[in-house]
This record gives C-alpha cells, sequence and structure tokens, in this order.
C-alpha cells in the first residue's frame, strides 16, 4: 500500500533521423517499485542511462514500451500513453524534479522562482514566501540576491536555487540528478539534511548520487544499471 | 485528442477523472488549403481552459493559416472548430464558429476571445489615445461611464508596465514594445477566456523580448487564459506554452508536452527543426 512508483519493463531507444537514422539502444526492460519514505539511488557508470531513466519517469523524455504507474490523486495513473494535462497535473502535485541545471526565465526574481511549484499549488504567497526564505537561507544563498534574477548568480548559486525550489513543497516522488554535484562540504551537507527530511515526511525518492559519501548516505537501495548493456546498433 | 502519437497502452478509465473539465475548443478535421501542401489540413486537437498551445514550424508550414482559421478570421474548407460557450461543470452550449452568423464571430472576437497581432500596428488604433484603444472593447459591451473607462485604462496600463501619465498619447508616440503592451491590455480588458497569439514577440528587440514574454506568462496564469501561440522561435515556445504542435507542409507532424517535445522530439522534421537552433 505504501508504493509510490511501480515501473515495469520500460526500455528506451533513440533514433537519430537527422543522423543516418542511428539508433541508440539507451535501457531496455527496467523494472522496479519504490516505497514511500525510502530514496532509491540509481548507480552504474555514465552513460548507462540513469538521467535519461529520471528524464522517462517525469515524461520529458517518452516512454513507449512498458509502463510507469504513478499514485495521484489517490488512484494509480499510468504515466506512458497519458496525455499532456495528465503529466502536468502529475507534475504539479506529485512528482518532483531537481536537475542540476536551473533553467532561467528572465527578470523573474529568485525568490518567485523558489516559490513558484507552492504557488502552483495553490498554497497562499505570504506562507509560500516564508518557506523560500528559510530555504534560501539554509542553502547560504545571500539575502540581497532574493529580489535578483538568477540568470547572472554563478553555477553554484543556480544550482542551489534550483534546490531550494525542489524542496519547496512535500512531494509524494521527487527525482533528484545529481543535486550534490559540485557543492561544497557546508551546503552538500544541507541537501543531505533535505534529503532525510523529505523521507521522514514520506516522499519516495529516486536519485543519481555520483559522489559515494552522499550515496551511502541517503540510499535504502540501490538500483545497478551497470548490468543493463547498452547497445549502439 | 486526435493527434496523439501511438498509444501503446490505453488509460484506465479511473483516470478519466483527471479530465473531467470541458475543453473550450473542439478542432475536427480543420482544412484549409491554398495549393499543394499551402494551408493546413486535417488538423484536430481539444483545448482546455487555461491552456496554453504553441504552434511551431518554419515559413509556411501552414502554422498563420490555421490560426486565421481558428480564431474565426478565414473560413475552412473543411472540418469545424466549436467552442464551448457558457460552459458548467459537465455540460456546455456548443457553438460552431463558422456555422453562427457573422454578427455572432465578431461578437466573441471583441468579449470572450482575443488576438494579439505580430505588429501591434494590425491590432491597435494608432489615431485615437492609449486610454481609448483600452476602452474600446468594454465601449463596445456598452459600458459608457467615463469615469469607469478611465480607471480601467489605467489599471490595464499599469497592468501592462506602462507609465498612467501615457493613457492620452496615442500609441504612435510609443516605442515597439509599448506598442504591443498596448495591443495586450486592449484584448484583455474585456476578460476573454481564449487569446490568440501570432509572434507576439517577432518584431521586437530582443532586450524587449523577455519583458513582454515575462509580462504574457503571469498574464496567462493569473487570469486563467487558454492561448494559442503562433512562434517560430523555440525559446518562447518552451516559456510560455504547455504543449506543442509541430507544423510542416500543412500537417502537424507531431504534437506532446512542450518540453519532451524539444528535448525528445520524435518525428525527422521535428528533430531537425530542434537541432537546427543556435546555442547561445
Amino acid at each position: 500500500m505504501d508504493t509510490i512508483i511501480k515501473v515495469a519493463g520500460i526500455s528506451k531507444k533513440f533514433v537519430l533521423h537527422q543522423q543516418h537514422d542511428v539508433t541508440l539502444n539507451v535501457l531496455s526492460e527496467i523494472s522496479f517499485e519504490v516505497r514511500k519514505g525510502e530514496c532509491l539511488v540509481l548507480a552504474g557508470r555514465s552513460g548507462a542511462g540513469k538521467s535519461t531513466l529520471l528524464r522517462m519517469l517525469y515524461g520529458n523524455y517518452l516512454t513507449e514500451t512498458g509502463s510507469i504507474q504513478m499514485r495521484h490523486d489517490n488512484r494509480w495513473l499510468e504515466l506512458v500513453g497519458a496525455n499532456p494535462r495528465q503529466i502536468m497535473a502529475v507534475r504539479r502535485h506529485t512528482l518532483g524534479y531537481v536537475s542540476q541545471f536551473l533553467r532561467v526565465i528572465p527578470r523573474v526574481p529568485t525568490i518567485e522562482v523558489v516559490m513558484e511549484p507552492a504557488l502552483l499549488r495553490g498554497i497562499p504567497a505570504a506562507h509560500a514566501r516564508r518557506r523560500a526564505e528559510t530555504l534560501l537561507a539554509r542553502l547560504n544563498i545571500s539575502e540581497r540576491l532574493w529580489s535578483l534574477a538568477p540568470g547572472t548568480f554563478s553555477g553554484g548559486e543556480q544550482q542551489r536555487v534550483n534546490i531550494a525550489r525542489g524542496f519547496m513543497v512535500n512531494w509524494p516522488a521527487l527525482l533528484l540528478d545529481e543535486p550534490t554535484a559540485s557543492l561544497d562540504d557546508t551546503n552538500r551537507r544541507v541537501v543531505l539534511e533535505l534529503i532525510e527530511e523529505a523521507k521522514a515526511e514520506g516522499s519516495a525518492l529516486i536519485g543519481i548520487f555520483h559522489d559515494e559519501k552522499a550515496r551511502t548516505k541517503v540510499a535504502s537501495r540501490l538500483l545497478d544499471m551497470e548490468s543493463e548493456e547498452i547497445n549502439h546498433v | 485528442m486526435n493527434l496523439a502519437l501511438k498509444n501503446p497502452m490505453p488509460i484506465a478509465d479511473e483516470n478519466a477523472a483527471l479530465s473531467s473539465t470541458l475543453p473550450l475548443l473542439k478542432v475536427h478535421q480543420l482544412t484549409k488549403l491554398f495549393g499543394h501542401e499551402k494551408g493546413c489540413q486535417d488538423v484536430s486537437f481539444d483545448l482546455y481552459p487555461g491552456e496554453v498551445l504553441g504552434l511551431v514550424g518554419e515559413s509556411g508550414s501552414g502554422k498563420s493559416t490555421l490560426l486565421s482559421v481558428l480564431s474565426g478570421r478565414m473560413p475552412p474548407d473543411r472540418g469545424s472548430v466549436q467552442y464551448a460557450e457558457d460552459s458548467a461543470e459537465d455540460n456546455a452550449n456548443w457553438l460552431d464558429i463558422y456555422a453562427a452568423g457573422e454578427a455572432r464571430r465578431r461578437q466573441l472576437l471583441r468579449t470572450e476571445w482575443g488576438f494579439v497581432e505580430q505588429n501591434p500596428r494590425d491590432g491597435l488604433r494608432m489615431s485615437v489615445s492609449a486610454g481609448a484603444n483600452i476602452g474600446e472593447r468594454l465601449m463596445a459591451q456598452g459600458v459608457r461611464h467615463y469615469g469607469q473607462l478611465r480607471e480601467t485604462a489605467l489599471h490595464w496600463l499599469q497592468q501592462v508596465e506602462i507609465d498612467a501619465a501615457r493613457v492620452d498619447d496615442p500609441p504612435r508616440a510609443f516605442s515597439g514594445g509599448m506598442q504591443q503592451r498596448l495591443q495586450i491590455a486592449r484584448n484583455l480588458v474585456s476578460s476573454p477566456r481564449l487569446v490568440f497569439m501570432d509572434e507576439p514577440t517577432g518584431g521586437l528587440d530582443v532586450s524587449v523580448q523577455a519583458r513582454i514574454l515575462d509580462l504574457l506568462r503571469s498574464l496567462v496564469r493569473e487570469l486563467d487564459l487558454a492561448v494559442i501561440l503562433v512562434t517560430h522561435d523555440l525559446a518562447v515556445a518552451r516559456l510560455l506554452a504547455d504543449r506543442l504542435l509541430v507544423m510542416r507542409r500543412s500537417r502537424v507532424v507531431e504534437t506532446g508536452l512542450t518540453d519532451q517535445i524539444l528535448d525528445d522530439p520524435q518525428h525527422p522534421y521535428t528533430q531537425l527543426l530542434v537541432s537546427s537552433v543556435l546555442q547561445a
């Protein structure tokens, strides 16, 4: 009953039509489940398809075969073949995603970038603002930057703004693509705390962590993707 | 929607609750051709309240023709556009906009619909004041009270970040970016449910574009507007559109969630389109 995500037999190939229809088989027959309060860590060398898998779960990459079921709004929703409105509803209420890079919207201040996931859910602005300020402060983003658009920030600052945004609301399921990459020790510890808090609140997490220490700290289980062969046809 | 890519798995009935809101617009097999593959053909989709749909593709792919036919400006050769009038929870009165009379169609375009032209000169009255431009739709709806019209004009100038002191100036005296913002205000004043936009940032300097895009983005959200947006600029599409229709030689070749189309395009033409964008 505590299962949040059920993945069965999903595969991914990319057909590059502009490059003589080269087919890249990146994933084949991946299956797993993730329950509330646990963190599944995707393990495997670079190129094993870890990020691809996260993007498929988020609906950013198209999944054509297999099944991705998500506990959404108290029922199971099949994401493979779901229409864009359904995926948008899932992204608003159920499934969060922290990528390594912030997609900057011109002119929007940092504080509003961070608050947005809460506002989209209809959480009152004052409440959202307090939470956003707490997160930015914990992630050591200087208060004088909060009212500025993050476009001109350093890479590390943008990454931390993105993490604050990702942890703005309680997600039933949260995808983490190298959230600790290139952070200093202080900030890495904060991110690991945020992950532990999300687990304690019952989020089901799926993450990629190259940093060995971070991985052993947060992982409840490992999904070994090393054994999945990559075939370049 | 009819254009969905192959769905390997049927969506379970229990998910139907998610889609219980009615569409605002139902488009079926819409076709308008001027010649072989010139225009648009066999286009079908549903648009929901609050949804932003982007039409992308290169020049000549038919996206502007499609926008004209969708917005009631050009009768199709065949197919239909149906608009949900007075929709309640699960019931709507469907108005076939080309079966409806000219008068009803015009009225719709002045009230519940809006149209933002690429060139603001085509969408504004250049000889009358900014305030009169904003007030025009309200006057057409019977508002005659001067103070009320003035107040609304000032409110909307503020919404689109134009100094209230400019309310009596004619749009001629405005910069291109200001004219475009004025055109947006002129359309939104009647609280439309659906707004068509044809390359709304197309003719503007890059420095001005960001401001318009940010403005459109927040207004769309605040007002829960449904938008059909034509753009050849994929960055604009990514910023504003929830989902995309990719057009090529009069046909829709791919549809889906905006970030999925841009990050994992399936059709050879979409792959070409996405890979041709220069990274800044």
